[in-house]
């Protein structure tokens, strides 16, 4: 199943395979390269760890439960948990990440912060950290994922950040992380970027893994507690750029008995010509700072995702997917809006939990898994639906 | 002797070197707008090649290059567009443009094309020197390509000296830490950084680019420096222009104060 001479961890020059690197322009060079060389060193220190662990206990709430879904179980015959990061303070595993960045920031010296958002997700588990600490924050964001996330818009407001709307391209993640980027440019000595995803320039796509590892941290004790044994037979996670399938797969990354299980955004099919699903679709390419897996014409040029999920509705993966998709080390499956739909609506009257679009693209895996009725699955619950209620409403015909 | 180190070892004369956006304002306005900056007396040409997520450009390019790929300009159209380029261009030429539709054309084929079509140089901004080092060096210079590398005011005064070692024609100084066209003029403490670089005794030349928008701001740039870049002010007036040849020409004399 894994071959033994393969590594899933990223090499020292920022490479996971032939995917990775730092391709920036030499205006983000100083600031790339510090945080480069000084990432590992400044999350080691007991002091960072200590500050870091107590914020995710006392202000996020973690550890996150394992729940253990009977109904989803009974309708699949199968053993399902949850891996509830839909319980985190903002609704979203995005805060692990961003409380780990903000941490980093101070100890780069930097007291702004500038971040992207696709769902707004991140956007509100940026301005949230930057609100704790004190720190200026500016969030980019499309002008159609303004529009589709508005609760969220609210929220950053609220939170005091400035939401600014990207208006190129697509307008969407991808065209709201080139705003992100080049606000960075023109603001580099006094900004720290905190990328959303694991995606991005080495060393964020290890960094931001390395945060998010948290997830499969928990669940290895926590499944050991609940079943004798500390890890499942399959780890199902939905991959935008990826950072909560590379917190949920991190400790099963070389485990032979874990199969690593990505549900990525088919839109309305992966041959419609309106999908997001990079693995499907994409070749090998070069897009905000690093080479990876990307849709894009035969000219080289980007082309404009299509999904009903704002959160997955990005043209590239990280690095890392891209390594764990062509060494077959994980499966991908492509799943249509109208599948993410069914499988929202499912949760919901199953288990009592309305889950994020994004997430609902991994719950729908369940129907072609053909998982086995002792093995057990974890899926990880990356966030809650409630940012989705107009899409929901809409789609699912819930409006009186 | 590559066209670009000619020119530096045989002006005095600040140099000016202009950037283009290929197919704009429109898809066949390529070779006209070339011809035009040479007739203007134009030092050096820079060709945009357009692409979807420029995150080192402003506004006015991104725009240029959407607007050009809207109208189908691809880098197989632009080599097709620049074939018989050096009937009549004499000045040197760079193409400009970011990594990815590069290694989707294939980097040596890109590399060969640039030789048969007569470029003499490539200014890529997003493949930073270690990527180009372990992957493109071999292949540019197979070709007789100079890669042309930047430096920002927050650039270490080592990694100056490291870029300039593997540089040659011209380093490319930021005049500021900014995206094209995102601000205009020179301020004392640009010039300040410029003369600062002037005094390190690099091996190579240096232009100034970002910023830079009309004679005066071409002459301080100058003046710490060989000469200048012009991007935005530039695509602007193309974007604008009623009489493209003219305005162009009209242009270039008055940066460079000829009459
Ligand atoms: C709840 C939720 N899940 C998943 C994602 C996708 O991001 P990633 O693939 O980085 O986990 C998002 C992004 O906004 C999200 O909000």
């Amino acid at each position: 199943m894994i071959d033994a001479g393969i590594s899933f961890h990223v090499s020292e020059k920022g490479y996971y395979g032939d995917f990775g690197g730092a391709f920036i322009p030499e205006m983000l060079y100083p600031n790339v390269e510090e945080l480069r060389l000084h990432y590992l060193e400044y999350m080691m220190e007991p002091s960072f760890q200590k500050e870091f662990h107590f914020l995710l206990k006392d202000f996020v709430g973690r550890p996150t439960p394992l729940f253990k879904a009977e109904r989803l179980s009974a309708k699949y015959n199968t053993q399902i948990y949850l891996k509830r990061e839909d319980l985190c303070h903002t609704g979203a595993h995005k805060v692990n990440n961003t409380i780990g960045q903000i941490l980093m920031a101070k100890r780069l010296g930097k007291y702004k912060i500038v971040a992207e958002t696709g769902a707004g997700q991140h956007g509100v588990a940026t301005a949230t950290v930057c609100a704790l600490m004190g720190m200026e924050c500016i969030i980019y964001m499309g002008a159609i994922d303004i529009e589709r996330q508005a609760p969220n818009v609210a929220r950053m407001k609220m939170l005091g950040a400035s939401v600014v709307a990207a208006q190129s391209g697509s307008k969407t993640l991808k065209d709201a992380t080139n705003e992100a980027m080049r606000h960075w440019i023109n603001h580099p000595v006094d900004t720290h970027y905190i990328i959303g995803s694991v995606v991005g320039p080495h060393p964020y796509p290890d960094m931001v893994a390395k945060f998010q590892s948290i997830i499969s941290e928990e669940i290895k004790w926590q499944l050991q507690e609940k079943e004798g044994r500390d890890y499942p037979d399959y780890i199902l996670a939905c991959v935008g750029g990826g950072s909560n399938a590379a917190g949920a797969f991190y400790h099963y990354l070389d485990e032979p008995r874990t199969a690593l299980i990505a549900a990525e955004a088919a839109g309305q099919g992966v041959s419609s010509g309106h999908s997001a699903a990079t693995t499907f679709l994409g070749k090998p390419g070069v897009l905000h700072g690093s080479k990876s897996l990307l849709m894009q014409t035969e000219d080289g040029q980007v082309i404009e995702p299509y999904s009903i999920s704002a959160g997955l509705d990005y043209p590239g993966i990280g690095p890392l997917h891209a390594h764990l998709s062509t060494s077959g080390r994980a499966k991908f499956f492509d799943i249509t809006d109208d599948e993410a739909l069914e499988a929202a609506l499912e949760c919901s009257m199953l288990e009592g939990i309305i889950p994020a679009l994004e997430t609902a693209h991994a719950l729908a895996v369940f129907g072609k898994l053909g998982a086995k009725p002792n093995e057990i699955s974890v899926v990880n619950l990356s966030g809650r639906g409630d940012k989705d209620l107009a899409t929901y409403q809409e789609k699912l015909k819930l409006n009186p | 002797m590559n066209r670009i180190s000619t020119l530096f070892k045989s002006t005095q004369e600040p140099i000016l070197n202009v950037y283009a956006t290929a197919g704009y304002p429109n898809f066949g306005d390529t070779m006209l707008v070339l011809n035009a900056l040479q007739e203007g007396g134009v030092d050096i040409i820079e060709i945009g090649m357009p692409y979807s997520d420029p995150i080192a450009d402003g506004e006015t390019i991104q725009q240029s290059n959407q607007v050009s790929l809207d109208q189908g300009m691809s880098v197989t159209h632009l080599f097709d567009q620049l074939k018989n380029m050096r009937q009549s261009i004499s000045v040197p030429v760079l193409l400009m443009g970011y990594v990815n539709p590069v290694l989707q054309f294939g980097v040596e084929r890109f590399c060969q094309k640039c030789q048969e079509v007569g470029v003499d140089g490539l200014i890529l901004p997003d493949l930073p020197l270690a990527e180009y080092q372990q992957s493109y060096q071999t292949i540019f210079e197979q070709y007789g390509l100079l890669n042309i590398f930047l430096i920002t005011p927050q650039t270490s005064d080592e990694r100056i000296k490291q870029i300039d070692s593997i540089s040659e024609g011209f380093i490319y100084m930021v005049s500021s830490a900014s995206t094209t066209g995102a601000k205009t003029g020179i301020s004392s403490d640009q010039e300040a950084y410029f003369k600062r670089i002037d005094g390190m005794k690099l091996k190579n030349p240096r232009l100034v680019g970002f910023g830079i928008s009309d004679r005066e701001s071409f002459l301080k740039a100058s003046n710490g420096a060989s000469g200048a870049i012009i991007g935005s002010a530039f695509v602007k007036l193309l974007g604008n222009a009623k009489n493209l040849r003219e305005e162009i020409v009209e242009f270039v004399k008055s940066i460079k104060g000829l009459k």
